[in-house]
């Protein structure tokens, strides 16, 4: 054996073990949960007692599958997903523009707008929920009062008015997400570009859609991914303003529900198991969409 | 084709003046450079020409006429950037182009100029290029051809070639000199780099803290400059200088240096320059060389650079082309200069005429 062999060995070896915890730790929160996640969705077992089960196939699946409400929940969170990204992306890319310019006590703005994403989804919940409160809300009180409506209106008890109040809460508080990734973007922009662009006589519309959108897209393209993914697994939000409620139930609602109400953890887990594979394809053709996986200018 | 000519323009970034009444005329067709160390302004001056920055007063004139408040696009300049600008997310024909597009002359017009403009700069293998495809001079001539493609009145070069090595600096320095001597354009070229200043410019600005410290010919501000500032930054290697005293119609200086000028009534000598090339170096003590501590030699083939230690602490170079001495370090050496080559300065940094120094008509010349 060499010497260079012996030190690139050592290396080696050192590598694995600067790695090895990090296997441990992804091996215990994400690769074996899953395991027995899916393991359990082919079983009968109950959660009070998840040591005794037998073999059930595919049949948890098939229920799952023939559940009108689980369809339910998957269009909730299709629509509450689509809807509240492309919002948040549009007023993510406006709002980061006008930051982009320089204005006095820009710094203080940008700190500010950050406030509502900083809050625990939790807590903007329940603030928004009093807010929209249909007897004693600010929002009823100041509509009222402005004379535009005549009457309170019930936000969170209104089926119809569910959904757009919990996409509107979710625009709320992630817009600053959008916005922070966008705006970091934007300022990877050289100057002079621009400058180059003023000289030429190109017109500032000309100058958003053929310079800064196509030299921005990369940074909105990851930011939708990141917003779209964590959409689609959204819980809190919904639970919190309106717990298993149909008209706002979304997959991982569904999957709780089957879990931890009717404690049928091989149910459950088939349906956790859909939920995984469904955004798991979404993600892989939202990767593709973006050609994230090469390298982009 | 157009003139361009600043009057009593000054620019204030808060409270600090960066261009300070500058006035100057440049003429239709006229190679202008403005040279000077950064910090000098003359990026600045560059960008208020452009407009790109407005001036805090004063006016700017292209062609005759008043462009103060005209924007940068209806003045009919083009603007070659340090870095470039080439838009990184189109390929080079459409960088050429891009400016075109919203001109409404239609696509085969617009084929018809990117093609000629390729074919002038020799890109036309590039067209399909991506900036980042390509090399620092192919970026070059593409940043050269997207000013062309406007047919500009006047062209603004923002240190086009710092960013480029030392071979392709000569000769994209050439391309340039060879592309005004074709289009006959008004060129106005900023670097900081004074060989460049040297060997393009028809005239030079040279500026310092955002004054004008000398306007002319390269000649001109290297045979006659204004002040120690001018005549320190403009030859390469630098001008040596010593501090004198004057006592008694005779001026004495480190290494012995003795020399009675003759100087207008006033006049109040308080440095001494010498350039390089007008210096020689002798083992022999000779009447009225300066004394000095022979350090270092360089020898660079078709030259030579020997470094000698002048009074205490003073490092002159002396520069020549013939065979290289054997001074051994350490060595007393004794340098040679002659009168006419001599540059004095006051204590504000103003040159001052003496009796030995090349006249004027012979300094133009």
């Amino acid at each position: 054996m060499t010497p260079t062999d012996h030190a690139q060995r050592l290396q080696t070896r050192t590598a694995w073990l600067f790695v090895a915890p990090l296997l441990v730790i992804l091996f215990a929160v994400a690769i074996w949960p899953l395991a027995r996640t899916i393991f359990f969705a082919f079983t009968d077992a109950y959660l009070d007692d998840p040591a005794n089960y037998g073999f059930v196939g595919f049949s948890n699946f098939v229920t799952v599958w023939e559940d009108t409400i689980f369809w339910r929940a998957v269009s909730n969170t299709l629509i509450f997903t689509v809807v509240s990204v492309a919002i948040e992306t549009v007023l993510g890319l406006a709002i980061a523009l006008l930051l982009h310019r320089a204005f006095f006590g820009r710094g203080l703005v940008r700190a500010a707008i950050l406030v509502p994403w900083a809050m625990p989804m939790v807590v903007s919940t329940r603030i928004w929920d009093w807010m929209l409160n249909d007897q004693f809300g600010l929002i009823n009180r100041i509509l009222i009062d402005l004379g535009i409506i005549a009457k309170g209106i019930a936000w969170t008890a209104d089926p119809t008015l569910l959904l757009g109040v919990v996409i509107f809460i979710d625009v709320w508080v992630t817009t600053p997400f959008m916005v922070l990734l966008i705006l970091a973007g934007l300022q990877l922009i050289p100057e002079d570009l621009y400058e180059a662009a003023e000289i030429s006589g190109v017109p500032p519309w000309k100058c958003f859609w053929s310079i800064t959108l196509p030299l921005v897209a990369p940074a909105i393209g990851v930011a939708m991914l990141f917003r779209t993914l964590d959409a689609l697994r959204m819980f809190d939000l919904s639970y919190v303003l309106a717990a298993n409620n149909t008209n706002t139930m979304t997959m991982s609602i569904y999957a709780r529900d089957q879990l931890i109400s009717f404690q049928d953890l091989g149910v459950g887990s088939a349906a956790s198991t859909w939920v995984f594979l469904i955004i798991g394809f979404i993600a892989i053709l939202l990767v593709g969409l973006l050609r994230l996986d090469r390298s982009q200018h | 084709m157009a003139s361009v000519t600043l009057k009593n323009v000054s620019k204030h970034f808060g409270i600090y003046d960066v261009i300070q009444n500058v006035d100057l005329d440049i003429a239709d067709g006229e190679f202008m450079v403005f040279v000077g160390p950064s910090g000098c302004g003359k990026s600045t001056l560059l960008r208020l020409i452009a407009g790109l920055v407005p001036v805090s007063s004063g006016d700017v004139l292209i062609g005759g006429e008043k462009v103060t408040d005209v924007p940068a696009s209806k003045r009919g300049i083009s603007f070659v950037f340090q870095s470039y600008a080439l838009y990184p997310h189109m390929n080079v024909s459409r960088n050429i182009s891009f400016a075109l597009e919203t001109a409404r002359i239609g696509k085969a017009e617009i084929a018809k100029r990117v093609d000629a403009i390729a074919k002038m700069l020799k890109i036309g293998h590039l067209l399909e290029r991506r900036p980042r495809q390509l090399s620092g001079g192919q970026r070059q001539r593409v940043a050269i051809g997207r000013a062309l493609v406007a047919d500009p009145e006047v062209f603004l070069f923002d240190e086009p070639l710092s960013n480029l090595d030392a071979d392709l600096r000569t000769e994209m320095r050439f391309e340039i000199a060879k592309l005004h001597a074709n289009i006959k354009t008004t060129v106005i070229y900023v670097t900081h780099d004074q060989t460049e200043a040297m060997t393009l410019a028809d005239r030079i600005v040279v500026l310092n803290h955002g004054r004008i410290e000398q306007t002319g010919t390269p000649r001109e501000l290297y045979d006659r400059p204004s002040s120690r500032f001018v005549a320190s930054f403009l030859g390469s290697p630098k001008m040596n200088f010593a501090p004198v005293s004057m006592a008694g119609g005779r001026l004495a200086g480190p290494g012995g240096f003795s020399y009675a000028p003759v100087l207008a009534a006033a006049a109040a000598p308080s440095e001494i320059g010498l350039r390089p090339e007008a210096l020689a170096l002798s083992r022999a003590s000779a009447g009225g060389a300066i004394e000095g501590i022979f350090e270092r030699m360089e020898d660079l083939g078709h030259e030579y650079l020997c470094y000698v230690r002048v009074g205490d602490g003073l490092i002159w170079t002396i520069r020549g082309n013939d065979t290289p001495p054997d001074f051994l370090p350490g060595s007393t050496v004794h340098i040679l200069w002659r009168p006419q080559s001599l540059y004095l300065f006051d204590k504000e940094g103003a040159r001052l005429d003496h009796g030995s120094m090349k006249s004027a008509a012979e300094g133009a010349a």
